[in-house]
């Protein structure tokens, strides 16, 4: 078989659209979850906690292949068993589980961060008669982003390297594409390489992103040496 | 002139094992400058923190403005959040390591609170915030970040975002301490502008006894939870009664002069 690795590159490159809105679709609402759930386990509410607790617990727990099956394969069933219709489309199913889990690890350094502000700011913002809410949408939060950017930024690199898991429900995805050229060719070689390359770039592009992001969230702060 | 504005009534306050304050009796009248002065643990942080509802007690009364600030008006049923929000309202604070917020600008600083908790117009707030400004002499670093000042600026600046929310009673708690002896003059050169001029009440802890002696209308010394002697800062300071007073003034004058 005689074919020149740049005709691999269209498919790859299809392939490689599809990954970058993986990335991105579930890093924004993993990154919702994980401020609900963080903030949630910090609650004064007793079942706010419980249900963050058990959500972070969960999705740390188990594996992110079996939430993906579970989600694609599983609850389909368990919805027809008790009179539900819950088949989800691949795409939604991958973003749902890449999502929950990259929430689940985001909301501990959420929690994190929110923690690690001083408690003199508390105090500060108690005796300016702030409520609760105030304090944490204008005292702690905008001081705990910064801190947390760092883990953030490791957190969506992850969540890249794990959207190669949805090319097994048949998602379109960098990973499905080399693989289907694999098969046809045999190449693996040429093909797998080119596939590490192009998650390495990515992965390069999106942490110069984050750190983008994480230095103009954290303008305010004094420069480091 | 007897019109307590804060009045302890054997106030208890715990941490643990330990006593902080042992059944407490102390009063600041409307308008009165008071330093409480004493040996490190002796309490006297815990009397503004639980002013400021920053601590809670195990026992006694606390009046504010006339009204209970931990019960509720009958004097015995534990205070709302919203009684508790009405009677911080009253009161101001300014903290040892300024507690400014970081992330914001000095003008933000001071009116975050006025717009967001009175619900101040932003432009009144940053009419009000400037004036401060002026007042505390730090109008040109308005638009700079609090790790951008000196630490006695950023004391300042404490100072003008705790008088914007208009308190009548203003509590400092050694609002020098955390400072580098050269910048500590910037900041009591403001607290004593403020005593000298506006009819606030001040209720001050501190280490720095010749100030207290300058702006105090009376001296406490504390001393193991409770007020071990006060009076007029010439008497505490010249002819204290008490054997401890003498003993810790003693300790804390001596050692500073050359």
């Amino acid at each position: 078989m005689d074919v020149h690795w740049t005709e691999y590159l269209p498919p790859l490159l299809e392939g490689a659209w599809v990954t970058i809105r993986l990335t991105v679709f579930s890093t924004l609402l993993g990154a919702i979850l994980a401020f609900a759930a963080g903030v949630g386990r910090l609650s004064r509410n007793a079942a706010l906690r419980a249900v963050s607790v058990a959500y972070i617990e969960v999705f740390r727990g188990t594996s992110l292949l079996v939430q993906l099956f579970w989600l694609y394969f599983a609850l389909p069933l368990a919805g027809q068993a008790v009179g539900l219709d819950l088949r989800i489309p691949p795409v939604i199913a991958g973003i749902l589980a890449l999502s929950l889990n990259i929430g689940a690890y985001g909301a501990e350094v959420v929690r994190g961060a929110i923690q690690s502000v001083h408690t003199g700011q508390h105090e500060a913002a108690l005796a300016l008669n702030f409520t609760p809410r105030q304090t944490l949408a204008r005292v702690t939060i905008p001081q705990a982003i910064p801190e947390m950017m760092p883990s953030f930024g490791n957190l969506a690199v992850q969540n890249l390297k794990d959207t190669a898991l949805v090319s097994l429900i048949s998602l379109g995805d960098m990973t499905f594409r080399a693989e289907q050229i694999r098969n046809f060719t045999q190449d693996s070689v040429t093909v797998y390489s080119m596939l590490l390359a192009m998650y390495f770039g990515m992965a390069l592009v999106l942490t110069a992103m984050m750190r983008g992001i994480e230095h103009s969230v954290g303008r305010w702060r004094p420069v480091r040496s | 002139m007897s019109d307590p504005i804060i009045r302890f009534d054997n106030v208890v306050k715990r941490f643990g094992d330990h006593t902080v304050l042992d059944r407490l009796n102390f009063t600041v009248n409307r308008g009165e400058k008071v330093t409480i002065i004493g040996p490190s643990g002796s309490g006297k942080s815990t009397v503004l923190r639980i002013l400021m509802t920053l601590e809670g007690i195990e026992g006694g009364v606390v009046h504010v403005g006339g009204e209970p600030l931990w019960h509720e008006a009958d004097g015995v049923t534990p205070a709302s959040e919203a009684h508790l929000r009405r009677k911080r309202a009253e009161m101001g604070m300014v903290f040892q390591q300024f507690n400014l917020f970081p992330h914001m600008t000095v003008l933000r600083n001071i009116t975050e609170a006025p717009v967001r908790v009175l619900g101040l117009p932003k432009a009144e707030a940053k009419a009000r915030a400037e004036e401060l400004l002026e007042l505390v002499g730090l109008t040109e670093h308005m638009a700079k970040f609090p790790h951008q000042l000196s630490g006695g600026q950023q004391q300042r600046v404490a100072i003008a975002r705790a008088l914007a929310m208009r308190p009548s009673i203003l509590l400092f708690d050694e609002p020098t301490s955390a400072l580098d002896p050269e910048l500590v003059g910037e900041v009591l050169g403001v607290i004593r502008r403020l005593a000298e001029e506006h009819d606030l009440t001040m209720l001050l802890v501190t280490h720095e006894m010749r100030f207290a002696r300058e702006v105090s209308d009376r001296v406490v010394f504390f001393d193991q939870g409770r007020i071990r002697e006060e009076g007029a800062p010439e008497e505490i300071f010249t002819d204290p009664s008490e054997e401890r007073t003498r003993e810790f003034l003693k300790t804390t004058l001596e050692p500073s002069s050359p």
